[in-house]
Formats: C-alpha cells, structure tokens, sequence
C-alpha cells in the first residue's frame, strides 16, 4: 500500500474529520418531506448503483429470455402455424356447412310451405361453357324426373327453365339468357307483362307502354299464363324506367341471386298449373294445387 | 524575535511554541464556558466567537495542520454541544477548516505581531462565517447570509478582541 506523503496527512485527516462531521450532522437532520438526510444521501449514494446494477441485469435477462430462452421458439411457432393453418380450413369447413344447412333449411322450408307443388331439390353442379349463354347444370336428370321445359326456383324466386335433360343431370336455362322468358305481373296493380333477359344481370319488363304506370322499386312476379310457373312467385324488382319509343324500357333485378346459384328447386310438372282465385300480390304463394310427395335433396 | 509582523519563508525560522499542561485544554473549556454564559447578561456579547478565537490562536502557535484541526473539531463539537438548537457538527466542521489553516498559515508567517492577529483574526471570522452559512444552506437548508454589515463589525471586534486575548494566551507558553 502507498503511502501518503507526510504534507498530505493533514490534508487527509482534515478531509476524514470534516467527512464524519457532515455524516454526524445528516444524521441529525430531518427533512421534512425526505426523511433524515443521511438516508436521503444513502438512498441517492446507492440507488445509482442499484439502477445500472437494475440495467446489467435486466440487459442479461431479456438477452436470455430474447435470445437464448428462445431456442425453441421457432419449432412452437411452426407448430402453432401450422395448427392455426389446420385451424382457418376447418373454420372455413364448417362455415360453409353452416351456409350449407342454412340454405337447405331455406329450401326445406319453402318445400314443405308449398306441399301442394311437386319439386325436387338439386344441386348446381356448373356452369354453362358459353359467354353467350346464361345456363347452369344440375346434379339431378331425368332419373329424378326433371324433364325439358319445367321450370326452377329457389326460394327467393325465379331462376329459369330446364332446356336439356340427361339421365343424372339436367341443364337450365337462366333467366338472364336472352332467349329466356317468363310469364309476369306488377304485384300491385296486377298488369301483365313479359320478362325476359337481355344477356345481362338485369333483366327486362318488356312491352310496357309509356301511359302505364310503372315506378321504381314495383316488385314484379310471376303471372301464371307461361304453364310453367305457378302464380305469384317473385321474379324482381323495377330498379330502371327510361322511356322509350313505343315501350318504355324497363330494367329487373331479378329477387333470386342467379350469379351465386348452388341449390335449387325443379318444379316437377309438365301440366298447366292450377290457378288460384287469389289476387293478391304476396310474393313467393304459388298457387298451382297440384301435390306429390316430397323428394328427399340430393346430397 | 522583534516584535514586528516578521515575513519569513522557510520553517526552520519560525518558532513552534509549547505550552504549559493543561492550558490548551483549560483555556478551551474557559472560551466555551464564557462563551455559554456571557451573552446571557451582555446581548452585544453574542458578536465575539471566544472559542473560535483560542482555536485560531493554538493553530497559530502551535503551527501542527493536524494538532490544529484536530483542536478545532473538539472544539467546535463541544460549541455544537453546548447550543441545543444546533446539530453536532456545525461548528465543529467550520472550526476544523479554521484550525487547519490558522495552523498552516502559522508554519508560514510568524503571527506575533498584533497587526498581523488583528487581520488574520478577522479573515478567520469571515472564513468562519463562511463556512457555517455554507453548511446551514446545503447541509440544514436553513436561510443564512453569507456577509453582511453586522458581520463585518463581528468581524473587526474579534479581531480588535483578539490582539488583547492573545497577548494574555501568550503568557501560557512555556519559556524555552
């Protein structure tokens, strides 16, 4: 150990003595707010060194818990991907049963809310292979008793009529096609009028004169006089009115979702359907009275 | 030695004066009891510091850094003793630092000249005022003036006071 050079004792020993006596006079005085001073000297003596002591450590710990502790990590994050991949498919899955059951319980409903009316259920298996053509295929044919020209609904209205039909499969002509036509009326005022499609999503109210009274939103449905559809099942509502020379041109919406088809209902009959006496304009009432037994759905 | 302020540099000229036992520690325990008790009947004698004079002196005479400020902690504790509204150590810091460098500046210069007590009394007086509002103010965070008039008239009365008192302390030495 060096020692003090004998000009520096003195300066030692004065620096030692006047060292305690700030010491012995913090520990008599009390601050107020602080407590005695000397353990507000202690605490602000120390405390730095617990804060970088705080620092090192907690630089260490999150070192080791970022890095080191984390050596797993990656196989539990691949794990959880994967689980969580497996997770979205079977949420997807069962989302679209549930759509699924949704609409058949739709179909079931509107089936056993017309008894009368014998149809089966089929499945839309595709599409038509033309742009030109508005057609889809269904899953059920001849086997199941569909035959050409029979019409096909859902339950939010119409769709369109069979054109081709094959043992196990049967085409259907949409009502959006331009060859395509039903039988109509203005649900208010009763008027008949044909509809047909012009090859677009709309479809068109079609030889209305520009005296008639046709407005905005008028819900149109089936009038009947085609033999294919029953009375009163929605086909649209009038979203468009332009005049037009000598008719006025009128645009459809058509009530059933033709772009999203996936089940539909096959009208099985070939007769003129029964007319009803009712006059009202309650949408989605076929009137035809003609009853057969309910077919179970394709599954 | 003449009686003139005398300025020498160099140790080996200057005279490390002894005293008769016990006078250090009788003329100490005289300076506190007299400074107790005198300002209880003379108010104007609350001006003189007694105990900071003594310490002055034997760190003049005795010329010893450590003798010195060691002289001064015991009596600047005793002082902090003796005067219940202040915390140990007040003075007894302030009378260290004061022993210490009377002692220092008395290995120096030969102090035996009134002229040369009478300024260096006053110089300690403000030093030693220093030092105690210094620790008031950091230390105690209690208000106190670093100088003011009244102050420096302590200042001067200690100084005159301490020419005479010296002269009567200087009759304790012990005759080589």
């Amino acid at each position: 150990m060096a020692a003090i050079p004998s000009r520096h004792k003195s300066l030692v020993l004065l620096a030692g003595v006047i060292l305690l006596q700030v010491l012995l006079l913090a520990m008599q005085i009390k601050r107020d707010s602080q407590g005695r001073l000397i353990r507000t000297w202690t605490v602000g003596a120390v405390s730095p060194f617990e804060r970088a002591g705080s620092y090192v450590f907690g630089s260490f710990r999150d070192t080791w818990r970022n890095y080191f502790a984390l050596r797993g990590t990656k196989k539990d994050n691949d794990d959880l991907r994967r689980e969580n991949d497996a997770l979205k498919l079977r949420v997807a899955q069962l989302e679209g049963k549930a759509a699924e059951a949704d609409r058949l319980a739709g179909l079931l409903h509107f089936r056993q809310s017309q008894t009368d009316v014998p149809m089966v259920a089929a499945r839309v298996i595709g599409g038509g292979a033309s742009t030109a053509s508005q057609t889809i295929e269904l899953g059920r044919g001849e086997h199941d008793g569909i035959r050409k020209n029979m019409g096909v609904i859902t339950p939010d209205g119409v769709v369109g009529k069979v054109i081709e039909t094959y043992p196990n499969t049967a085409q259907v002509l949409l009502l959006t096609d331009r060859e395509s036509g039903v039988g109509a009326m203005l649900a208010d005022s009763r008027t008949q009028y044909p509809v047909g499609g012009v090859g677009e999503p709309l479809i068109s109210l079609k030889y209305v004169p520009n005296d008639d009274d046709v407005s905005v939103g008028a819900r149109v449905v089936t009038s009947g006089m085609d033999k294919i559809f029953p009375r009163d099942l929605p086909v649209g509502t009038v979203t468009e009115i332009k005049p037009g020379n000598p008719f006025k041109q009128i645009r459809i919406k058509p009530a059933a979702n033709l772009e999203r088809l996936e089940e539909v209902l096959v009208l099985l009959t070939l007769h003129p359907l029964k007319q009803s006496d009712s006059t009202s304009a309650q949408p989605a009432t076929p009137a035809a009275a003609n009853s057969a037994p309910p077919q179970v759905p394709n599954p | 030695m003449n009686g003139a302020f005398d300025l020498r540099i160099g140790e080996s000229h200057i005279e490390v004066h002894k005293f008769r036992t016990g006078a250090i520690l009788i003329s100490a325990l005289l300076a506190l009891v007299i400074q107790a008790w005198f300002p209880l009947h003379f108010t104007r004698a609350s001006l003189l510091d007694l105990p900071l004079l003594v310490t002055i002196y034997f760190g003049l005479s005795r010329r010893n850094p450590s003798t010195g400020l060691l002289l001064g902690t015991v009596i600047g504790l005793m002082q902090d003793s003796l005067t219940p509204t202040v915390p140990l150590g007040l003075y007894g810091i302030a009378k260290t630092i004061i022993g210490y460098l009377a002692s220092s500046i008395g290995a120096r210069l030969d102090t035996e000249h009134p002229a040369a007590r009478f300024a260096l009394t006053a110089g300690f007086f403000i030093v030693h005022q220093a030092v105690v509002a210094l620790t008031r103010r950091i230390l105690l965070a209690q208000p106190e003036p670093w100088f003011n008039l009244h102050l420096f008239g302590a200042a001067l009365l200690n100084g005159i006071i301490a020419v005479f008192l010296f002269l009567l302390l200087d009759r304790l030495r012990r005759q080589s």
